[in-house]
């Protein structure tokens, strides 16, 4: 048939092999009519699985991963279309089957669960009617009894009391809870294909687990087949039985997950594995091969002193609960208010040291009060109660709204989670890195000038920053390079103490390898201590000396680095050690 | 704080502007409504500078010889009841119109943005006072609202102008107040009080020249709304007197004759006024475009 | 339900408390002699002086106000000075014809306006889309008294299908016994088609008028909260669980995309209330927004204070039923009640 083999035919050469591949994808690229003209999400993808097996795919932001599974559902947005390529799934042409027949495949044979799953589901419709309507959909229950059908399947993914959950709003529940009811919506009509996209992005760790948990556990028992999309080697590593690594909207290597991690072979996918935080590793291990990186974090150039920089004792901060009867309300209705249903204590009378020149990690899941404390020691809001001594100074008594021109302001600094946000959108690089100078480096007025600008370029080629990004703004630069910017600014007065929240967290696996090996060489050349925030135990090991766990507004386990990670004495660190996947080491 | 707010040397005298310039080209090119529509406010301003100069007829002299005629080579929109030419008012109408919309615009653009940048970034007393002031002028409907403003405070076209501003007060007081409240907190602001910047300076550094762009953006549609409003207050008899020549009065005047088929003496004043709104809701549109590229529709 | 009822009343009085006093204000407090207003422009000073004593204008200004509050818990809203006619009878026998006119143009331009947002952005791109967008930006631009004076010229004068503009009824028909004061609802329940009939017919243009002016921004609003829920994470779920597009359409992205359009109401019930005055005048419609313009040009203040409270205190009631049925619509504003 003109020398093209006929699509057909070739599916059903595929599906009589003996192991039965469910999905297969050839040579498909993805075009997206953008303001900007077309641009090529994905090129020439090969794809095969077979029933059962689980596929991860693994990329960066960008590589093209999640595009490529929409068009798999063919649930691309209207600017997307297959430009080439064909797709078959259990022997149907899914590029040129009807919509109708695609209707029929989604959500029975094949569906998907979805990064942020309070936002993927309908927020003003039950989750019970939600489920339903997917049962009701493809003829698997009828209406008069699939109430008990929901029930059942709510049952399956562990959500306790389900006749109460049937009737919940997804506001009303947790953020592990909505993905439960994600996995159950998507496994209702028991399909084939399962495609996981970032299930767990944005779950903290305890809760990543429970849910890869269930996920594998119901996958396994049903025979399907399931694809992974993530950015995490690790979660890869742990759950997939063959990996895909794309970078570009291309594959670089496919392979069986074992294989992959103990002999990667392409240099994207070395590059990738040695930036992923792992066990019994050192911060220059993250690096590509030959770029060294930082000397060896276990051996410090500025010795660790015995002088306590930094002290907090009996921290305290407490906020009135949401929708909580306000005293005037309680007043009026003559019922007393129980202060503890009144107050919310973020921080519960914590107290720790930072020595000078040390790097100190404080680690936790969402609402333990991480944050909240490092925004008080940075002395941007007031304790409720506690002393915070800084240097042999009392800075907790300093109002927060008074504190910019104490002359303690310049000595603390710090680097933010979202290097996007935490820069003015009006400002060049250059701009923002000189506010420091000019406000509190005596570099302010017109004597400024050229000094002004030597020290800019000094700073910007401390960090690694180029110079002739210095006038761009923060639009037009990369997400390591914004995150340049921000530790520069920070560095600007060499300051004694950075805080460090979150700075890599928005920032992909290789940026996050290169910013972490810069902020330690940093450390090192300027003698600056850290208080570095973070939810991932293994970041936090690379780069601090000691480790303060929390978990509600307490600290639950304190020790160096190694101490807290090899042999744990708290139950709690056990399980959040346990929790996090990461590749075989 | 006795330095002076500089600038890097560095940054001086290139991109910033050049490349707004740039951009606003680029939307242009890519929208040619927003051209189209920066043309018609070219036509405007230059009717309402030069417009007693250029037209052909002295807008108030009345010659009843030549009253209620259709238009015509030497009275091109035609004359009114008191044989007034039309085209005449219509052109000299439009600085009155403009005035009024631009001073009313003004004064709540000061107003309202300041009240409103307070409220979101000091929050507390400053909150709570802006929307209890917001909550009350929103509580009334608006127009009903500077009708009774304009009957208490005088007929007069300065009460207008206050009237239109009162009314638009809480549009922009809480548009500055979001934009102000959700910068409050932003990591670049607090990057500023790290640096050692004070809140009053981080008010006008950060947050001020963030926020301006939208106001702006806010200021071109309420013009539209400002003009719409201040010509229905003249029309049913507010403001502005006969036989001062106003979009809103003539076409008041022009009413009686409808049933009459006299049709040319409402007919060009009414476009006006819709060609002026037009333009400038056009230009909000494109301008939105400008500013947040994102935010298009 | 009932707790959402009473915690949004008890919104609704501090609202109600600033409409009082401002009314209050308006004709006590600012510049310009009210005791002139209410006098008239061709009052002697000795009048005027005998005004301000009988109005208790020469009293300190709280002891005026609870004066005022005391009249108002009464009914009292003055007497017009032009008519002697009590002022809060005079509004309560108008308000069923500009209810009426209101109504029937905010139903005409919600059963227009919806469907056609919808349709623009389900098809987004396409020629109802650009039809959409195209009307919705010009519709923002009229002015509404010169709406309802071309429709007048096109309908009465030129093709002749409409009746004169001039009030609710025709000369030669009578009103019918009053029930709700809407002729139309009235006119039924008499069983008189005839009349019923008559007061379509005046009624058809200046609800044309009144829809053209409220179809932009709701359709406008429409378009937008529909394309904004159509490209959320939940609607792709929905798709991705093969539901049909009419069940995504309807049942997952129009109740959610209806909650803008919802609040977007209370706007457009202000600029209606507003653009209601000018139709009025336009169509000689004997509604309480033409009392107040006769009232406006012969500087009878009474009259005008009295439509500026009605008119407010209606657009408070009209607020108070739009939140409620947000909160039916979603769980979300309930729980916080």
């Amino acid at each position: 048939m003109h020398g093209v083999v006929d699509p057909a035919s070739a599916i059903l050469a595929s599906a009589e092999q003996p192991h039965g591949k469910l999905l297969e994808v050839r040579d498909l690229t993805v075009e997206f009519a953008t303001r900007r003209g077309i641009v090529r999400a994905v090129e020439k993808v090969n794809l095969t699985l077979a029933k059962g097996e689980t596929l991860g795919i693994v990329g960066e932001s960008g590589s093209g991963k999640s595009v490529t599974s929409y068009t798999v559902m063919r649930i691309l947005d209207r600017a997307g279309r297959i430009a080439e390529g064909a797709i078959s799934f259990s022997g149907i042409d899914v590029a040129h089957a009807s919509e109708r027949e695609m209707r029929d495949l989604r959500g029975r044979e094949m569906s998907m669960i979805f990064q942020n799953p309070r936002a993927a589901l309908n927020p003003i419709r039950k989750v019970g009617h939600q489920i339903g309507d997917v049962l009701l959909q493809h003829v698997q229950a009828e209406p008069r009894n699939v109430k008990e059908k929901v029930i059942d399947i709510l049952n399956q993914v562990r959500i306790a009391r389900p006749e109460e959950r049937y009737h919940a709003y997804p506001f009303e529940l947790s953020g592990g809870m909505c993905q439960r009811i994600v996995i159950a919506l998507a496994l209702a009509c028991r399909p084939q294909l399962l495609i996981a996209d970032e299930p767990t992005t944005g779950l903290d760790v305890t809760t990543q687990k429970a849910v890869m948990e269930l996920v594998t556990e119901l996958t396994r028992a049903r025979g399907m087949s399931t694809v992974l999309i993530t950015h995490d080697l690790g979660l890869a590593a742990t759950y997939c039985d063959t990996v895909m690594v794309m970078e570009k909207g291309k594959v670089v290597e496919t392979a069986p997950a074992e294989q992959i991690f103990r002999n990667p072979q392409h240099p994207y996918t070395r590059k990738l594995m040695r930036a992923t935080p792992r066990p019994g590793i050192v911060l220059g291990d993250l690096l590509p091969e030959g770029e060294g990186g930082v000397a060896a974090h276990s051996a410090p150039a500025v010795a660790t002193s015995d002088v306590p920089l930094l002290k907090v004792e009996n921290l305290i901060k407490e906020y009135p609960r949401q929708g909580a009867p306000s005293p005037l309300f309680a007043k009026f209705t003559g019922k007393a208010v129980d202060p503890k249903d009144a107050i919310f204590r973020a921080v519960d009378g914590i107290s720790f040291e930072v020595k000078k020149g040390e790097s100190v990690g404080l680690v936790g899941e969402s609402g333990c009060g991480k944050s909240t404390t490092s925004t008080i020691v940075m002395r941007l809001i007031d304790p409720t109660a506690g002393r915070i001594t800084f240097d042999g100074q009392d800075i907790g008594a300093i109002p927060a709204r008074s504190f910019a021109h104490h002359p303690i302001r310049r000595r603390i600094q710090m680097v933010f989670q979202d290097p996007t946000e935490s820069l003015n959108p009006r400002y060049t690089a250059a701009r923002a890195i000189a506010d420091p100078l000019l406000r509190m480096g005596g570099m302010g007025g017109l004597r400024g000038g050229a000094a002004l600008d030597d020290k800019v370029e000094e700073l910007a080629r401390m960090v690694g920053l180029p110079a002739d990004l210095l006038d761009r703004f923060p639009h037009q630069l990369s997400g390591g390079q914004k995150a340049r910017v921000g530790i520069a600014r920070a560095i600007a007065l060499k300051p004694d103490l950075v805080i460090l929240d979150e700075p890599t967290a928005a920032l992909d696996v290789s940026v996050q390898a290169v910013v972490l090996n810069l902020l330690e060489e940093l450390k090192q050349t300027l003698g600056m201590s850290y208080l570095f925030v973070s939810h991932d135990l293994h970041v936090v090991r690379l780069l601090c000396d000691r480790v303060i766990v929390m978990r509600q507004g307490r600290v639950v386990e304190e020790g160096t680095s190694q101490e807290v990670l090899e042999a744990p004495k708290d139950a709690y660190t056990r399980e959040l050690i346990a929790a996090i996947p990461h590749p075989p080491v | 704080m006795t330095a002076v707010p500089s600038a890097p040397s560095r940054r001086r005298g290139s991109g910033g502007l050049a490349a707004t310039l740039k951009h606003a080209h680029y939307v242009i090119s890519d929208n040619p409504v927003t051209g189209l529509a920066f043309f018609m406010l070219l036509v405007l301003v230059v009717a309402a500078v030069f417009g007693p100069f250029i037209v052909p007829h002295d807008p108030l002299a009345s010659n009843t010889m030549s009253a209620l005629q259709p238009p015509s080579a030497t009275h091109w929109f035609g004359t009114d009841q008191l044989g007034r030419d039309i085209f005449s008012r219509v052109i000299v109408a439009t600085r009155l119109d403009l005035a009024i919309a631009v001073f009313s615009v003004a004064l709540v653009f000061a107003a309202g943005g300041i009240a409103g940048i307070a409220a979101g970034f000091f929050g507390g007393w400053t909150d709570r006072i802006v929307g209890r002031i917001c909550d009350t002028i929103m509580a009334f409907p608006l127009f009903v609202l500077a009708m009774g403003i304009v009957a208490a405070l005088g007929n007069t076209v300065t009460n207008i102008v206050i009237a239109t501003a009162i009314i638009n007060f809480p549009l922009y007081a809480r548009v500055a107040r979001a934009e102000a409240a959700i910068r409050r907190q932003a990591g670049f602001v607090q990057a500023a009080r790290l640096t050692g910047n004070s809140e009053w300076r981080i008010l006008l550094t950060q947050i001020l020249p963030n926020i301006l762009p939208i106001m702006m953006v806010q200021m071109s549609l309420t013009m539209g709304y400002a003009i719409l409003n201040a010509a229905g207050l003249s029309f049913i008899g507010l403001g502005v007197r006969p036989p001062t020549a106003e979009w809103g009065i003539m076409v008041a005047e022009g009413a009686t004759f409808i049933v009459s088929g006299e049709w040319w003496i409402a007919l060009f004043p009414g476009l006006s006024l819709m060609f002026a709104v037009f333009c400038f809701n056009l230009l909000g549109d494109g301008l939105r475009d400008i500013v947040d590229p994102q935010r298009r529709t | 339900m009932l707790k959402l009822i009473g915690s949004r009343l008890a919104t609704a009085i501090p609202s109600l408390i600033g409409v009082v006093i401002v009314t209050f204000l308006l004709t006590r407090v600012l510049p310009g002699d009210t005791a002139a207003y209410f006098a008239g422009p061709a009052a002697t000073p000795q009048a005027i002086a005998e005004i301000r004593t009988k109005l208790g204008l020469d009293k300190p200004l709280p002891t005026q106000f609870v004066d005022y509050v005391s009249a108002l818990s009464k009914g009292d809203l003055g007497t017009s000075l032009s008519t002697g006619q009590s002022v809060a009878h005079e509004i309560a026998t108008r308000l069923p014809a500009s209810a009426e006119l209101t109504l029937c143009g905010l139903i005409f331009a919600l059963l227009i306006a919806v469907p056609f947002g919808i349709a623009a952005a389900v098809k987004q791109g396409s020629w109802i889309d650009h039809a959409c967008r195209l009307i919705t930006t010009a519709g923002v631009s009229l002015p509404v008294f010169f709406t309802g004076l071309l429709l007048v010229y096109l309908f009465y004068f030129r093709l002749g299908w409409a009746p004169a503009p001039l009030g609710r009824l025709d000369v030669f028909f009578s009103a019918p016994e009053t029930v709700t004061g809407f002729y139309l609802i009235d006119s039924l329940l008499a069983g008189d088609l005839e009349t019923f009939r008559a007061a379509a017919a005046q009624l058809v243009v200046p609800t044309l008028t009144l829809a053209i002016f409220a179809l932009a921004p709701i359709a406008r609003i429409t378009r937008a909260s529909m394309l904004h829920v159509l490209s959320s994470e939940f609607i792709r779920t929905a798709r991705a669980s093969g539901l049909t597009s009419k069940t995504v359409i309807l049942t997952y992205a129009f109740r959610n995309a209806m909650l803008p359009v919802v609040t977007t109401l209370g706007m457009v019930f202000s600029f209606l209330l507003g653009a209601n005055v000018l139709v009025e005048k336009v169509f000689a419609w004997p509604g309480i927004g033409s009392y107040a313009v006769e009232a406006l040009i012969t500087s009878d203040f009474a009259p005008v204070q009295g439509f500026v409270l009605a008119m407010a205190i209606l657009y408070v009631a009209l607020n108070l039923i739009i939140d409620l049925a947000y909160g039916i619509i979603d769980p979300r504003a309930r729980s916080e009640a």
